[in-house]
């Protein structure tokens, strides 16, 4: 009896196999997922014409909205960046008491129902809270004023930057530091010569993260922004009392603004992490 | 500049780092730390550079205390085991860190740094290669960027952590010869800290040999290998064939068989447990059966490559502790080999030429 032979005669040209249908996919798969919903927003919205599309994105309320959604949006990202990387310098770099338990909480906002959050925020931040009965009399008002959009925002964002740095600090081996002290580098030349470089793709990563969720929050600030037109307004707030008016297509309109300055603002991010990510040596 | 160090001492929780360790380094020279692993050689290296704090004891630099002096006002170079380059940074950029760093007052004009930093990567014979990044070198190109690296601050002493540890034989070999002709051209003080007994021996002007956190002997190479102060230096650099016996008079009894010694009858007590060690080059192998002196073997290998041939042969009583036959070493030149006909398995005597005593510490 013949035994078939055990090996494919047919000629491999790739090491990994299965590039085909691991493309395929993928492409089925974000299609689904992401692609048809947001071209069923663009497709709802070309109902309008362009005037009538121009009136409603451009509104002064609409408009007023961007500017705090976009604005807070990369505020928070940029304090988040700041603050999650000494979080995360503090969670690679030292040991401490309690130090599993801290790196436990700072998924604590990813987990957290937004809507917990934000009465959280609004009980503790009103004028007659823990925190916010201390800053009155500063003639600090932090709930339902933008400061309380933004503290909302910086709390549901904090776990990103701090879990895109973590690996890489962890990485970073401290003789790096060792080398730029035995050169005469003092500790400020060490960390914005040696230690950010390398650290910058990672934090934009971080930044970009923190930021696009910061623009698509609408649970936890609704409750601590008060929600004022032209003052503490979000733009997905607008977008949901357009849609409780029955006003479907109105609402998609300024969800294409939101979607096209959010791609936008994120490819931005991208092309500048590949750039820096280029230059700390890292595609090599 | 000189380095004197004085009673350091070193602990890392119960463990014994360095145990009150005093040593001083010839200005001018190329001095290698030697030892095993965990022998704090590295220790020793890294509270000299002021990377890490003695426990007690002070590092003496030029004659000045600098126990309390930062890393960064030390002037030394480190060279690191795995590069630690700036791998965002090109060759030049890595060289020029160190001048770049400098406070405004001292940094030099940008001209005078490019003219320093091309001056160095000459010197390294990399300066083709200035404007790739690291990950575009190889381990031992990247080496040389390090020690340019370290060299343009014009450091006062040069200390190197295994600097030769993560490359392949063939390149360290190069790279040896490399450092020693530099350090020949620049006499700057030097440490460096290896394993590697062959290393220490080719490259170095003085060997410290280290072991359990103290120092077991200081000398030149020629001095520590001829002369080695204890069983462990003798054991360390380079193999060695063990014979565990008592003293009688001027023998030494292993076993059934008598091995003549030359050492001085007062520093060996007689029926005392000593150690013997011998070099394979220092037996002899003697095929006659009707000879009985020296210890019998089987000849278990015979590795003939290159001018000289070694035997490897077992001992035919075992070692009254173990089931497991001795072993021993041979190195003989070829053309006494072929005229011995050795074959394997044949039963030989060996009889050293030299063996060195030393009386056993546990009896």
């Amino acid at each position: 009896m013949s035994v078939a032979p055990f090996f494919n005669p047919t000629r491999q040209t790739r090491v990994l196999p299965g590039f085909h249908l691991a493309l395929g996919y993928t492409l089925v798969y974000l299609s689904l997922i992401v692609l048809i919903p947001l071209a069923a927003v663009f497709i709802t919205s070309a109902t309008l014409s362009w005037s009538e599309f121009w009136a409603v994105v451009s509104s002064p309320r609409v408009v007023a909205t961007y500017k705090l959604s976009f604005g807070a949006s990369l505020l928070a990202g940029a304090i988040n960046t700041v603050f999650g990387l000494m979080l995360a310098w503090a969670l690679v770099r030292y040991s401490f008491p309690g130090k599993k338990l801290i790196d436990a909480l700072v998924d604590l906002p990813f987990a957290l129902p937004t809507a917990v959050a934000g009465i959280a925020l609004t009980a503790l931040y009103a004028g007659n809270g823990w925190i916010g009965s201390l800053l009155e009399p500063l003639g600090i008002k932090v709930a339902f004023t933008p400061l309380g959009v933004l503290v909302a925002l910086v709390f549901i964002g904090v776990p990103f930057v701090v879990r895109t740095v973590q690996p890489i600090l962890e990485d970073l081996e401290t003789e790096l530091e060792e080398a730029a002290a035995s050169l005469g580098a003092n500790r400020w030349q060490t960390f914005t010569r040696v230690l950010l470089p390398v650290l910058l793709p990672a934090l934009l990563t971080g930044f970009a993260l923190a930021f696009a969720r910061a623009v698509g929050e609408y649970g936890s600030v609704i409750f601590i922004a008060g929600n004022i037109p032209m003052i503490s307004e979000i733009t997905p707030l607008i977008i949901i009392t357009k849609l409780e008016q029955y006003d479907y297509v109105g609402a998609t309109a300024v969800a294409v603004v939101m979607l096209v300055f959010s791609f936008i603002m994120l490819l931005a991010i991208n092309l500048l992490q590949a750039w820096s990510a280029k230059r700390t040596g890292r595609d090599r | 500049m000189s380095i004197q160090v004085a009673n350091i001492h070193k602990t890392f929780g119960s463990f014994v780092a360095l145990d009150q360790v005093s040593l001083d380094f010839p200005t001018g020279a190329l001095t290698a730390l030697l030892g095993p692993s965990g022998c704090g050689k590295t220790t020793l290296l890294r509270i000299i550079a002021g990377l890490e704090t003695a426990d007690s004891g002070q590092v003496i630099l030029a004659g000045e205390d600098a126990s309390d002096t930062h890393v960064r006002q030390r002037r030394v170079g480190f060279v690191f085991q795995h590069y630690a380059l700036f791998r965002h940074m090109t060759v030049f950029e890595n060289v020029a860190f160190g001048l770049r760093v400098k406070p405004r007052r001292e940094r030099p004009k940008e001209a005078e740094i490019r003219q320093r930093v091309h001056r160095l990567l000459d010197l390294v014979q990399l300066d083709p290669l200035a404007n790739r990044f690291p990950s575009q070198l190889s381990g031992g190109q990247r080496q040389r960027v390090a020690l340019a690296r370290a060299l343009a601050v014009e450091p006062k002493v040069l200390l190197l952590d295994e600097p030769f540890g993560a490359l392949d034989a063939q390149v360290r070999k190069e790279l040896r010869r490399w450092l020693r002709r530099l350090h020949d051209e620049l006499h700057i003080t030097s440490l460096f800290v290896t394993h590697d007994q062959e290393e220490a021996l080719e490259v170095a002007d003085q060997v410290v040999l280290m072991n359990r956190g103290r120092v077991e002997q200081v000398g030149t190479p020629n001095a520590v290998y001829e002369q080695p102060a204890t069983p462990f230096v003798y054991g360390f650099l380079g193999a060695v064939n063990t014979f565990h016996g008592r003293i009688e008079g001027a023998h030494l009894r292993v076993g059934e068989a008598t091995l003549a010694h030359s050492e001085d009858q007062g520093e060996v007590a007689s029926g005392a447990q000593a150690v013997a060690f011998a070099r394979p080059h220092e037996l002899t192998i003697i095929t006659d059966p009707g000879h009985d002196a020296g210890i019998a073997a089987s000849v278990v290998r015979i590795l003939s490559f290159g001018a000289s041939t070694r035997v490897e042969l077992d001992s035919l009583t075992p070692a009254s502790d173990s089931e497991l036959p001795i072993h021993y070493e041979v190195m003989l030149p070829r053309d006494q080999i072929q005229a011995l006909k050795l074959v394997e398995g044949q039963r030989v005597r060996l009889v050293p030429s030299r063996i060195r005593i030393f009386q056993s510490q546990a009896a």
